[in-house]
């Protein structure tokens, strides 16, 4: 059943060009063999689908929303706290919006801040990484024990720390505290591959040809360092997620037109007792998003981890 | 012979960390702190403060101190018990931090043994039959668990249980009426232990029966995680040789499992427990509120409203203090549970 194996990268006395691209083509041919894995388990298919789904609905959400302007600070008194109806399908809230445009527009505010920390921590985590895997020696001291001050703490507390300071708090105050928190753990995972991929043969064929260094770092070692990241990004995005809503729903985050799930769910505790569907459906978004990214990302670490695959 | 030195060493480095790290968290916190907008002394002196107690209050505050001497000073006062004053309470963080955190904990610790009493037999027989009904509901569940807004299942399942059906108490950690009828002794500051202890069993039910929900709530993610990590170590155990033999030699499965596998899937458990001590500890910041659970998670979010940096340190550095040091528990108890582990 398991999909064709190419030859693995780190034949020695392959040239090191090969090398590099067996390695992506490697990871790009296990990510297409994603679709008969999600055939085989159907958790994997629903991963992938609710996540084309959330994009879709973040891309979508002025065609969708049957009242755009409510994602915004519009305010009808006359409608407000609506059980849900044909005409409102998740009821309305305390000003009278309605939940449902505001959480399809939601699909565009926790998922974009995931995206973002996820860009900025990768883009601080893989080059420390990076560096730290194949200079070894100081640098790779200096940036580890930078890391182990931020890895002592569960991230959670160490943004909720960051966010509570920077006050006033805003969307982007909230994606750099979780980013900040968020890196060592890339510059970790980056680190271990770098610095096994650069004790490889081909490695050190291009130091024995003379290839300047940043040229290997560049070309050779980041691209083979890659494959573990793509998994940990996907199973990040769910955790990020989770925490960006906590964050905002302890009010260090969006602040209220946003229609955030998290700040969705805290403008509706006041009301819950009575009128549930406030909170309620912004939390199931919450939910199936955060899930949605789970099983994706556990589905692509079966694929792209290479024992998993041989076992298969 | 060498084997206490070996320890005593261990864990010395491993404090000496620990002590970095809070440095190195405390300085970036300050900097933080002063980089942004945004005036303690505003809070502390009230909405209507003219300019004289402003600078009063910055004055009493430090406030007007560079941000070295600040740091400084700070350091020189945890040292000597001195974790500055809560902006919002007006009283010493230490001592608010000593009111709050015995509540906290108590939460924790009932979170983390219903995590295990749940997650461990649920990973184990999941392991029994991999790929089975049970093992496919067991990994929904404990994936459900990990996606879980807590926040969130926290209101569900209050408007669920307590507003809805009755069957279990809204808010609180007892039953303040029954205060009157039957007085708590204070010896421990958790309520449930004072109970136990004094022999004031409506008191335990009642403490008991409020602390089921929130519990459950923070239960949630480390049971999920406990399953999952269970169930793979005892599938990686079953195939190892020992086991293999102690199958061929005819014990029934459940000896194989029970007994044997089950042995070494403790060690990752005990490790798994600790980290997701630290992540419980701070999932509690976010159901305490909605609980009205006296602990540090509601003192923290008082903290975060009123821009309390002195109580936001000190929450921090005692959180920080505690996950290093049930790190190093956990670390120790391995090493003494399994000898093939280095202590490095």
């Amino acid at each position: 059943m398991s999909p064709p194996v190419p030859a693995p990268p780190d034949v020695p006395g392959r040239p090191p060009l090969t090398a590099r691209r067996g390695a992506l083509r490697l990871t790009a041919l296990r990510l297409t063999a994603l679709g008969p894995a999600a055939r085989r388990d159907p958790v994997i298919a629903a991963g992938a689908v609710i996540v084309g789904l959330i994009v879709a609905v973040a891309v979508l959400a002025p065609l969708l929303a049957p009242f755009p302007g409510d994602a915004g600070s519009a305010v009808h008194p006359a409608d407000a706290l609506q059980a849900p109806s044909l005409h409102h399908l998740f009821g309305t809230d305390q000003v009278g919006r309605d939940v449902f445009s505001r959480v399809l527009y939601g699909a565009r505010v926790s998922p974009l801040v995931a995206l973002f920390v996820l860009l900025i921590a990768g883009l601080i985590g893989v080059p420390l990484g990076v560096a730290a895997g194949y200079f070894g020696g100081v640098t790779d001291e200096v940036i580890m024990r930078v890391t182990d001050v931020f890895l002592a703490f569960p991230s959670l507390l160490l943004a909720l720390a960051f966010a509570a300071v920077v006050q006033p708090a805003t969307l982007t105050s909230l994606t750099i505290a979780i980013a900040v928190t968020w890196w060592p753990w890339y510059a970790r995972l980056i680190r271990g591959q770098a610095a096994s991929v650069a004790g490889r043969p081909y490695v050190e064929a291009c130091t024995a040809l003379g290839l300047p260094r940043w040229r290997i770092l560049l070309r050779h070692v980041l691209p083979n360092s890659l494959t573990p990241l793509i998994v940990q990004v996907s199973l990040d995005a769910g955790g990020v997620i989770l925490t960006s809503s906590a964050l905002s729903f302890l009010g260090l985050g969006a602040q209220d037109p946003v229609p955030d799930w998290g700040l969705m769910i805290a403008e509706g505790e006041n009301y819950f007792s009575t009128q549930w569907w406030v909170a309620t459906f912004p939390g199931l978004a919450i939910l199936l998003t955060a899930l949605a990214f789970t099983l994706l990302g556990d589905g692509l670490r079966d694929l792209l981890d290479p024992r998993r695959l041989l076992l298969r | 012979m060498l084997r206490y030195p070996r320890v005593v060493r261990y864990a010395a480095r491993r404090v000496a960390l620990a002590l970095v790290v809070v440095t190195g968290v405390v300085i970036l916190t300050f900097v933080l702190a002063d980089l942004v907008p945004g005036d303690p002394a505003a809070t502390w002196a009230g909405p209507h403060a003219s300019a004289a107690q402003l600078a009063r209050a910055r004055q009493y505050l430090g406030l007007n101190e560079p941000l070295p001497a600040r740091i400084g000073r700070y350091f020189a006062g945890l040292a000597t018990g001195n974790w500055g004053v809560s902006i919002h309470t007006r009283q010493p963080v230490l001592s608010d931090i000593g009111t709050a955190a015995p509540a906290t904990i108590e939460l924790v610790i009932a979170a983390l043994i219903i995590a295990v009493l749940v997650g461990l037999p649920l990973g184990l027989a999941a392991a029994r039959w991999p790929g089975g009904v049970l093992d496919n509901v067991v990994r929904v569940a404990a994936v459900l668990g990990v996606s879980m807004p807590v926040f969130w299942f926290a209101l569900i399942l209050q408007l669920l249980f307590a507003q809805r059906l009755h069957v279990l108490p809204v808010a609180g950690e007892y039953d303040p009426s029954l205060l009157f009828t039957h007085p708590l002794a204070d010896r421990t500051q958790v309520p449930v232990l004072d109970a136990l202890i004094s022999g004031n069993w409506p008191m335990l039910g009642s403490t008991l029966e409020h602390l089921i929900l929130p519990a459950l709530v923070v239960a949630g993610y480390p049971a999920g995680l406990i399953a999952r990590m269970t169930r793979a170590q005892v599938l990686d155990t079953l195939g190892e040789t020992h086991v293999q033999m102690v199958r061929s030699l005819g014990f029934p499965e459940r000896t194989v499992i029970g007994t044997f596998a089950m042995k070494l899937a403790w060690n990752p458990v005990a490790s798994v427990l600790a980290l997701v001590f630290a992540y419980s500890l701070v999932n509690t910041f976010l159901v305490e509120s909605i609980f009205d659970w006296p602990g540090l998670g509601s003192y923290t979010a008082a903290s975060v409203s009123t821009l309390d940096t002195p109580a936001i340190l000190g929450v921090t550095l005692f959180i920080a203090v505690v996950y290093v040091l049930a790190n190093l528990a956990v670390d120790l108890v391995q090493a003494a549970l399994d000898p093939r582990v280095r202590l490095r």
